[in-house]
Parts: C-alpha cells; structure tokens; sequence
C-alpha cells in the first residue's frame, strides 16, 4: 500500500528511569537518537526529516520541537511536531511512515520522549478536558479508566484477580527486557493489596511514570534493503481519535480499538487475527484494560477476554504473546510510549529482541492510545507488503 | 442556531494552569552553573570533531553529534551582537522596565548567550560593544548568578 | 512530487476576542465554510489533520477541542502541533503516501483566552533563559535590531511595511485591523521593545482556518477550480538564539530553495505573482523577501519603497493585510496559504492581484524565525 513501501531500519531506547536527573530532555532524546542510527549504522547526516512528539505540559516547554533541536540533531533539518496525547508515539510512527511512503524523504528519525517526572502528571493531563464541562470532575487518566473497567465488571462479571493475573503476566516478562523500568515480578495478591486509587484500579494495576525516550528510523523501499537486511515492513497503519468529552465515550468495550483493527485487517486480509498474528505490544496504560481491549482487537468475544488471559495465551510460549516487552505497565514516559510499543514490535519481526523474542514473527501489532479513549494500531509484517 | 442566542450575555470562565515544574538541569548544565556559583568562571565545552565552543554548554555536539568532552574556560568579557530594550512592562518581565536583554558573545566561545545588559543607559547600547560579566552577590546555581553585562 | 491540489478553503474572521466561540465553534465554522467551498460534505474527506498548539489553548492534546468539529467521527485523524503550514504540509503527506483521496487541515488559536508574554516565554529554555524573562515581542525586537544593523534597513522602511498591510486590509472583509496610517503614526505609536512599535507588531487574535486538499483525481471532480501545489519544503535552524546570525534567515533561505526547485522556479522575483508571508512583525516581511531570493540581500526596504510589493506593484506581498492586520497563531500560516489560494482562482474581491498565476505561501513555527515552511501553488497544472 502506499506509493512507497515503508520499512523500519533500526530503532533505540533509554533505558526508562522514574526519573533521570543526570539529563535534560534533549539530552535524554539524543541518548535514543544515537542508539537508534548506531542500530541503523546511519549517521545523523543520513537522516532526510526529523519528526518527533512529546505531551507539552509535562515539560512546559512550548514549541518543544524547536527547542530539542540539539539532541534530535534536527539543526537545518525539516522537523515537524505531532502530538495527540496518550496516542502520540503511535501517532508519530504513523507520521513517519507517510512521510516517507509519500515519496518526499527516504530516511526519517521519528522521536517520542517524555520526563513525565518533570511536573504533575495528573495535573497536566486534567488540563486535556474541557475546561466548562469536564475539567472540574474528572482528575488525570485515572479516573476515565476506573469508571471504564467498573462498566465492563458490571457487564460481564469480571473481576480485580482477572485484571490482577495480567499484571503479572507483564511484569514477569518485563524481566526479560533490559530497557524497562519496573523489573521485578509481583503476584496476585501484592497487586490486590497494594493501595487504591480509584476504585477498582490498585497502584499495581497502573502503569509508572518515566523520563525516557525513543527514537526509531525508518526508511523506503528504495534505499531500506541497502541500509540493512533486518527490514520490519510497515503494513498498514489506522486510528479513531474520536471522542471530545468523556460523557460521549463508550465504556466497556473500547471501540474506536474496534473500529481502527477493524479497517486494518479489511485491508490486509485478516480474519482470524488469533492465528494470523504471532506477538502484540498493547498499549495498556492499567491492567483491565489487558482483558477488555483484546476483545476490540478481535481477540476473543465479548465477555471472554479474562477467560483468554487466565488460559495462558498471551504468556510468553503461548500461542499469542502479549507485551513480551513487559508494556506499558513496565515503563510509560507518555510521549515516547506507543513509539516503544513499535519499535519493541520491530525487534520482534527484525529477531532482535534477545531474551524478550517471541519466535517465527511474521505479522505482529503495536497499538496506542489516549486522549479520550482513542486508539491506534499498526500492523507489521516481515515481508514486503504483498496486497 | 446563532438567533437563539441573540441578546444573551457570553459566559466567561476564568482558570489558571498551576503546574510545578522540576527541570532536572542534567549533569552539563550543573557544572556550568556550579562553576559560576562557586568560582564565579564561565565554562563551554568544546567538540572534538569542529572545535566549536558551545555556551550554555552542550553535553553533544548539535551538528557533528559527538561527545562533548572538553570543558573550557570561557572569558566574562565579549562583544554584544544583538540587543533590545523593553519598554513596556510585557508579563513576563521579572522587573520594572526598561529592560535591556543582549546576546553577548564570549572571548574563546563560539555561541552568544543570552542575558540582560546593566549599568548601561538604554540609549547607549550599540551593537559591537565589549561587554564584562557582573555576578550576583548572592548565587544560587542559577543563570542570574551572572547579573548582568555592563559595557567596558 | 506527484499532483495535489486544494480545492476547499474556509475561514473565520480574525478578531481580537471571539468571547462567542469556543475552539469547537471556530473549527465548525471553518470546517463547513471549506466544504462548501469545496462543494463537498463531510463523507468526502478521507482524515483529517489538524493543528493546533497546548500552551496557546491552555489544553494539553489541544487537538481534542476541535475533534468533533472537525469531523473526527470515525475518520482517521492526526494532529500537527506547529504552524498552518506545517499541518497542511503533513496533510499533503497523507495524500501523497497514497493512503487517502482527500485531506482537511485544520488550524486554530484563540489568542484571546490567555496571556501571550507567558505564552511565549515558555518557548525560552527553563534553566539557561526563561527566568530572564524574555518572550516573543522582545526576542523579535532583538532580532529586528541586528538585521536592522547588517544591512541598513531603516526603521521608516519597517514602518512602510505596516503601512501597506493595514492599508491592504480595509479591502479584507476578514481582516481585524484596517487601518488607513502613515510612517509618522507607525513612528510615534508606543515603543514596544526597540526597535518595535506598537504598529511594527501584529496583534493577538482570534481565528480558525480549514483547507480540503486532494490528490488529482478527486481534485478534478470538485466544483471549484483546483489550485495545485507545486513545490513545499520545511526548515529549521538551531534553538539558542546565539547559535545563529540572527539577522539571517538561513532556514527559510534553504526552504524556499527546495520549495522553488520542485516547481521548476529559477527566479522567484519574475516566476512569482503574488506572495502571502509571515509578517509578525514589521522586520520579518523584509527579512523573509530577503531569504526567500525575492529582493536581493539588504534590498527588501528599498524595493518596498519603489512600490514593488504595493497591491498595483511588480510582486504584491500579503494583499490580504498579512499578520499585521490581524494574527490568530497557528492559523496564521494556513491562512496565508488561504490567501495564496483566493488570488489564483480570482476570488479575492476587492483585494485581488490582477491576473495573479502563481504564488508563495510562507509559515513560521519557533522563535525569531527558528523554522519555516514554503508553499509555491499554481492556478494551471
């Protein structure tokens, strides 16, 4: 699809901290821009566009693009900021991929970062709700999420100890990955006894916040299979960033998962994505949301997806991996987090993801999400595009 | 839809942002501010590949993208490149006006930084001026341990 | 690059507090004057791009303000945080990848709802600079004084500049501020930050810009005519304002070079017949006609006042009244490539450039001209 077929060519990381007082942020992304050309064997000088993410109110820094020029090496280089909330590292792999499918660059950096430890994450994300209607009740992501997986336990019988059981399936894999923030296993009972937050979601239940980065190059057809052999093939790319006020949204079931999964696997011919698809990165900010927002994927029907986690499917050697990377719940500067999710996708398909590697990859998945229940996906694959 | 609005009084609502901020300065700024905090010297690091000397320091080089590794002394006297004088009292001006900002390029560096310009009348200022480095009596790590600039 | 062209604008009018309307109001009007322009409805457009900025609209993921409005229902979306320009050019993206038929670009700022010193301020660095208190006035005012310096620019030529453009925008019905002036009243308004005057400055305003573009195969099937684009390129220079001449404009000289050489201009002076810029300020129209090859280095002054830049003149800039008349951020690029738009297909009233072929769309995103982004557009294919 596309006019050019889009392949990334190498990928880097921070290894995520809860805070990182040794740099600032542009440092922090130069650390990942580096690692991400040295996995290229690119140099700066190779790289035709930079296009790069954060969530503004985190850092306080307007125009934010222009000021990290120094680490993103962007000096005399076209950059462009994307920025859609939670959504925004997913987004900006989207965003490099048409970029570079578009015929224009055929080498692009495309960054997500955050320092999430800079400032009040609650506080600068209540700020994303309307400031009439929506800002006064509803406090940070927390709250949006709480009220989501309370529908879904109304509807469908579910239960803390199901949510708790995928907890625990990503923080033992996070052990597995050097990058991640949090690597220490935890168990059923310390996830249900740690403090509530909102009910029903624990303090286990939720993802961390993180200073970290991400940077991930990508590269057209014309000139990928030059630059390396390990290609991980941009397939298909959709989103819905639907929803303005919280009251709109759908709780229970995450459609507008639904509805981009949906428009990817018509494209690309998918039917059964339980077989067809051999690893996820989910981006799973809590853990209710490992049982509800497989259903939208197409996972398992409505109702069925605690029945699917409990089953062991989704554990590393199971028949659909879930987070090898150990997720969101392992580490989450927001910025960069749907990034990371695509680029750990690219280490899988590329046989790079060392004690993390989920065997034989051939289509994977890395989604995002945020802003008011939004979602995006993008499906990967090992081979060129064939439709 | 608009007519049924007509005559009705618009509603306001006031708010504020109040997000504290923590930047982490990073280890390359701390030693710049540490330097003029403590031994009241001026630092920039200077790259292997160009030999550029970057102030405020750069921990890597923005256009060769290597390291950073020598730190060099830089001289609190340079030469005024550009300059304005605020006159009307902008919200986010520390202090009264006139407020004369400068970008001051440093002997020995390679970048110009930018700060105020004191013990100077406003309409004085010229660019191509030698300017010296004033440093705040009491220093707290901060980029207004240096004062101001004043002509010499 | 392959064909596209925009066949819908749409826009608000610029005005200092639009106290009526909210984000979503200014998209909704702007998004259903584009489509009717467009002679389109909603289920035409393949995704959507807007624009739009967290600190302007006091939001973070500020793009959800206008979702709704802007028909996000079930569309693919995404959201450019910069200038007009730079959304419309990663709209132009989508098209060109081949994934999407059409694109509406969005771009909003409501100037009115916050403080823009504090605004800008949060653009200096927060450990080497922002506690010095600078914003975007007084860092362009140092930037107009060295330009100012290296080439001769005087400050009457500056006031020239505010002279036309107010006087351009009695003929804009959207403009906010026509104004009939002479140098004198720019020369006596307030001193802002020397070397600015109150007139040497573009306002704060409010405002909302919507454009539809398509690639050629839907652009022929719509009412209008298309207006197609034909070259469009983004640069940006360092962030420390020490790191660069400041008098040099060498990101926007390096964007209008790719952006001419992808439509085949060799000399933009002659090539071009009409061009809308980013005039913020008075310095900055002279300074980017400069960079952009269309007046020689240092000339821009003098050529503005031989009249070349006049409406009636060799090479009109900003015939709508530019910024000066009236500025909503983040909109205003787009509205400039609006403007470039209006004049190719013959529809800017009284305001229009004779016989006007082809033109030069200009946006700026950062502070003092850190980047920019160039659009040549052309009313044949």
């Amino acid at each position: 699809m596309g006019k050019k077929r889009v392949a990334i060519v190498g990928t880097g990381q921070t290894h995520h901290k809860s805070h990182r007082p040794d740099v600032n942020g542009q440092e922090l992304i130069n650390e990942a821009v580096q690692r991400a050309l040295e996995d290229a064997d690119l140099t700066i000088h190779d790289i035709e566009a930079v296009v790069i993410g954060n969530m503004d109110h985190f850092e306080g820094i307007n125009y934010v693009d222009c000021w990290s020029v120094d680490g993103s090496g962007g000096t005399m280089k076209p950059i462009i900021k994307l920025t859609t909330g939670g959504t925004t590292g997913s987004t900006l792999a989207i965003g490099g991929y048409h970029m570079v499918a578009s015929g224009m660059f055929e080498k692009v950096l495309v960054i997500g970062w955050e320092k999430n430890s800079e400032s009040d994450t609650t506080g600068a994300i209540t700020t994303a709700f309307d400031a009439v209607w929506d800002r006064q009740v509803y406090a940070g992501a927390i709250s949006g999420l709480a009220a989501e997986a309370m529908s879904y336990m109304d509807q469908y019988g579910a239960t803390d100890k199901d949510a708790a059981r995928v907890v625990v399936r990503d923080r033992k894999h996070a052990c597995n990955n050097p990058y991640a923030q949090l690597r220490k296993e935890v168990t059923i009972e310390e996830v249900l006894n740690s403090p509530m937050l909102s009910d029903p979601v624990h303090l286990l239940d939720i993802c961390p916040r993180t200073d970290g980065a991400c940077a991930v190059v990508m590269a057209s057809e014309d000139v990928a299979e030059k630059v390396t052999d390990r290609l991980d093939w941009i397939w298909a790319a959709s989103n819905r960033h639907t929803y303005t006020y919280l009251g709109d949204a759908t709780y229970g079931h995450l459609d507008s998962l639904t509805r981009a999964s949906q428009e990817v696997y018509t494209k690309t011919g998918i039917t059964e994505p339980r077989k067809q698809i051999d690893v996820i990165e989910l981006y799973q900010p809590y853990s209710f949301a490992g049982i509800m927002w497989i259903e939208s994927l197409g996972l398992a029907e409505l109702g069925k997806g605690a029945e699917y986690i409990w089953s062991g499917a989704t554990d590393m050697g199971g028949e659909l991996p879930i987070n090898p990377s150990g997720g969101v719940i392992g580490c989450n500067p927001i910025g960069a987090t749907g990034l990371i999710r695509c680029a750990e996708i690219a280490l899988q398909v590329t046989g790079k993801a060392d004690a993390r590697q989920v065997p034989d990859v051939n289509l994977a998945i890395s989604t995002g999400f945020g802003g008011c229940f939004w979602s995006d996906i993008i499906l990967h694959g090992k081979n060129k595009p064939d439709y | 839809m608009e007519d049924i609005f007509e005559g009705m009084e618009p509603m306001v609502y006031q708010s504020r942002i109040n997000i504290p901020y923590n930047w982490w300065a990073g280890d390359t700024a701390s030693r710049f501010l540490l330097a003029i905090r403590d031994e009241r010297k001026i630092l920039g690091t200077q790259c292997d590949s160009c030999n550029r000397v970057f102030v405020p320091p750069r921990k890597t080089c923005p256009t060769c993208f290597t390291d950073n590794q020598g730190w060099v002394n830089v001289s609190d006297v340079g030469i005024l490149e550009a300059f304005t004088v605020a006159r009307r009292q902008l919200a986010a001006l520390p202090g009264k006006v006139p407020i004369c900002f400068g970008l001051i390029k440093l002997e020995g560096a390679d970048t110009a930084l930018l700060h105020y310009l004191g013990e100077v009348d406003p309409e004085e200022i010229k660019i191509g001026m030698r300017v010296q480095a004033r440093f705040a009596e009491e220093r707290e790590g901060k980029i207004t341990d240096i004062a101001y600039f004043r002509p010499i | 690059m392959e064909k596209a062209a925009i066949i819908g604008v749409g826009m608000t009018r610029i005005e200092a507090n639009k106290v009526r309307d909210t984000f979503a109001d200014l998209a909704w009007e702007a998004v259903n004057k584009a489509l009717d322009d467009a002679g389109m409805n909603m289920d035409d457009i393949d995704n959507i791009v807007t624009t739009s900025n967290d600190f302007w609209d006091g939001r973070t993921i500020s793009c959800m303000a206008v979702s709704d409005a802007s028909g996000a229902y079930d569309k693919n979306v995404s959201c450019v945080e910069g200038d007009g320009t730079f959304g419309a050019f990663y709209g132009l993206s989508r098209i060109l990848s081949g994934s999407y038929g059409t694109t509406l670009v969005t771009a909003h700022s409501k100037g009115s709802e916050g403080v823009s010193s504090l605004i800008t301020n949060a653009t200096f660095d927060p450990i080497y600079e922002r506690a010095l208190g600078m914003d975007m006035i007084t860092g362009c005012a140092m930037q107009a004084g060295a330009f100012m310096h290296r080439t001769g620019t005087t400050a009457e030529q500056l006031a020239m500049v505010s002279v036309k453009n107010h006087g351009n925008a009695r003929y804009n019905p959207l403009a906010q501020l026509p104004m009939d002036l002479t140098v004198d009243d720019v020369l006596n308004s307030e001193m802002i930050a020397d070397p600015l005057h109150k007139l040497d400055c573009s306002p704060v305003s409010d405002g909302c810009c919507a454009m539809i573009i398509a690639n050629e195969e839907r652009a022929l099937k719509y009412k209008k005519g298309p207006v197609w684009i034909k070259g469009v390129a983004f640069c940006s220079d360092t962030y420390f304002l020490g790191d660069r001449d400041l008098s040099q404009a060498r990101s926007l000289a390096e964007a209008a070079r790719k952006a001419f050489a992808m439509a085949g201009i060799s000399n933009p002076a002659k090539d071009i017949d009409v061009v809308e810029l980013y005039d913020a300020f008075t310095y900055q129209e002279l300074m980017w006609l400069e960079a952009m090859g269309i007046s020689a280095d240092g000339r821009a002054g003098r050529d503005l006042e031989e009249g070349r830049f006049a409406i009636d003149g060799d090479l009109p800039v900003n015939p709508s009244g530019g910024l000066l008349s009236g500025h909503p951020v983040i909109a205003a690029g787009l509205m400039r490539i609006g403007e470039v738009v209006k004049q190719l297909r013959g529809d800017a009233g009284q305001y229009q450039v004779k016989g006007a072929q082809r033109g030069v769309a200009q946006g700026v995103n950062g502070r003092c001209g850190q980047s920019h982004c160039v659009w040549v557009l052309d009313k044949n294919k």
